[in-house]
């Protein structure tokens, strides 16, 4: 059994583990739809997306291992950080880590996360990281297209049927108590902020919101009333679903230490 | 690896159909078995830009990885060990066929002779659907594939949402017909996305342009 690796904690590591980490765990969830898709268009679709998810992943995790070495700790690849760590060492946002649920679940999902990805890409392209600012270069691309391809698929859900409209209904009022943690600042993202490697999330919130409250009222579906509740995946202190999620990704490393086939 | 084998070997085929010369010569240059020297560098970097239009995408084995734009530069490393350095762009973030293709490229070049070889990853500027030649749209479009149209440079200002996509207007590749439509955003691959030609009923996919 391979043990577990101790990441460093210095908040530039942490805020590009809360990136990589999301575009990973939310690879995992569309993932799981190969095979099952309500149609082979959009099984083929949630796969290449989660493929485009896992590469954005790969290059930032990378970064974030050789980071930790220039501030003075361990280097670790990123097979490391995504295999070895344990659940409270993961970063990335709750709503990544929820179940997959029905297709407008996974729809909606993917409409709030690639926009808000969109929109952080943007941002990242002129950090004060280079390695960064090229990974958003590529990465802003592809999630231009999920969002679009998302997008899309909200209003089709919902102008479809009574049943359509009903479950994007739902989804919404399942989503939603977990998007303001996205929004949110603490000291990793002001100290980001502060040495020019990207930006607050709370400076994301307007031009989300701007984009993604017009779809939502085309597609005839309302955001529940904010509640006090606050998830808080970011902090590494996740919901009961992520640590099914390791189970399954970790294994194979877990048990047969650099397994390559 | 014998997907690789093959692509190499059918390259090699097309080389020698299309521009011999610059095979023949790299292979004379593995037979005499001479080191390369400073004197010849501009000879050698040459060379390998002509190995390099032999080596084709693995996905789509009829553009060469110089056809599609991935070869940023390539140049000789006198500090080093006097080494090749090849300089690829990935296309995708999560493109599988990106280590296939580093594979390829040493694989080529070490079997001209020309190396020792590394691959340097190259991530900025990011690739463009623009950079793919001429001649690498012109084989697009004979294999069947839509060419990708100018990558929008506006991309990611203003989007615009609709439940259900109009005909697309693209040109099909096989009847050359305007009347075609998309049938999925998402392909074969993560570079591509399949449409369908109402006048001669044929699905096609077509390069995204990005």
């Amino acid at each position: 059994m391979q043990s577990s690796i101790e990441v460093s904690r210095q908040p530039a590591v942490r805020y590009l583990l809360r990136i990589g980490d999301t575009c990973l765990i939310q690879a995992q969830r569309l993932g799981e739809w190969c095979g099952h898709g309500p149609v082979l268009e959009e099984d083929i679709a949630m796969t290449n997306m989660a493929l485009d998810l896992v590469g954005q992943a790969r290059a930032v995790l990378t970064r974030a291992g050789a980071l930790e070495a220039e501030l003075g700790g361990t280097a670790h690849d990123e097979d490391q950080l995504a295999f070895l760590r344990d659940e409270r060492d993961f970063l990335n946002l709750t709503i990544a880590e929820l179940p997959r649920g029905d297709f407008a679940v996974t729809v909606l999902r993917n409409f709030a996360l690639s926009t808000l990805l969109k929109l952080l890409w943007q941002r990242l392209l002129d950090s004060s990281d280079a390695e960064l600012a090229a990974i958003a270069g590529k990465a802003l691309k592809e999630a231009r297209y999920h969002q679009q391809h998302a997008g899309d698929w909200v209003l089709r859900l919902g102008g479809g049927t009574e049943e359509s409209q009903r479950r994007l209904r739902a989804a919404v009022d399942l989503l939603w108590p977990y998007l303001p943690e996205a929004f949110e600042s603490d000291e990793v993202d002001d100290e980001a902020f502060a040495s020019g490697l990207g930006p607050r999330c709370a400076d994301l919130a307007d031009a989300w919101h701007a984009e993604v409250a017009p779809v939502l009222d085309e597609a005839g579906v309302a955001p529940p009333a904010p509640r006090a509740f606050r998830s808080t995946g970011k902090k590494g202190v996740h919901s009961e679903h992520l640590g099914y999620i390791l189970a399954e990704m970790q294994h194979l490393q877990r048990s047969h230490p650099g397994g390559v086939w | 690896m014998s997907a690789v084998r093959a692509s190499e070997e059918a390259a090699v085929a097309e080389a020698l159909a299309s521009d011999g010369a610059a095979v023949i010569a790299a292979l004379a240059a593995e037979d005499a078995h001479v080191p390369m020297s400073v004197g010849n560098l501009d000879t050698r970097i040459d060379r390998a830009w002509d190995v390099l239009t032999c080596v084709l995408d693995p996905e789509v084995p009829v553009v060469s990885v110089r056809d599609l734009g991935i070869v940023r530069d390539v140049r000789l490393d006198a500090e080093r060990d006097g080494g090749l350095e090849v300089v690829l762009t990935p296309t995708y973030s999560g493109c599988p066929a990106t280590e296939v293709i580093e594979a390829s490229v040493c694989a080529a070049l070490n079997d001209a002779g020309l190396g020792p070889v590394r691959v340097r990853m190259q991530r900025s500027p990011a690739w463009t659907t623009d950079w793919i030649s001429a001649d690498g749209r012109r084989k697009l479009r004979e294999y069947g594939i839509a060419p990708p149209g100018p990558a929008d440079p506006d991309a990611g200002i203003a989007m615009r949402f609709v439940p259900h996509r109009a005909a697309t207007r693209l040109r099909c590749p096989r009847c050359d017909s305007l009347e075609t439509e998309r049938i999925s955003a998402f392909g074969s691959t993560a570079c591509k996305a399949l449409h369908r030609c109402r006048a001669c009923g044929e699905p096609f996919e077509h390069f995204k342009p990005i």
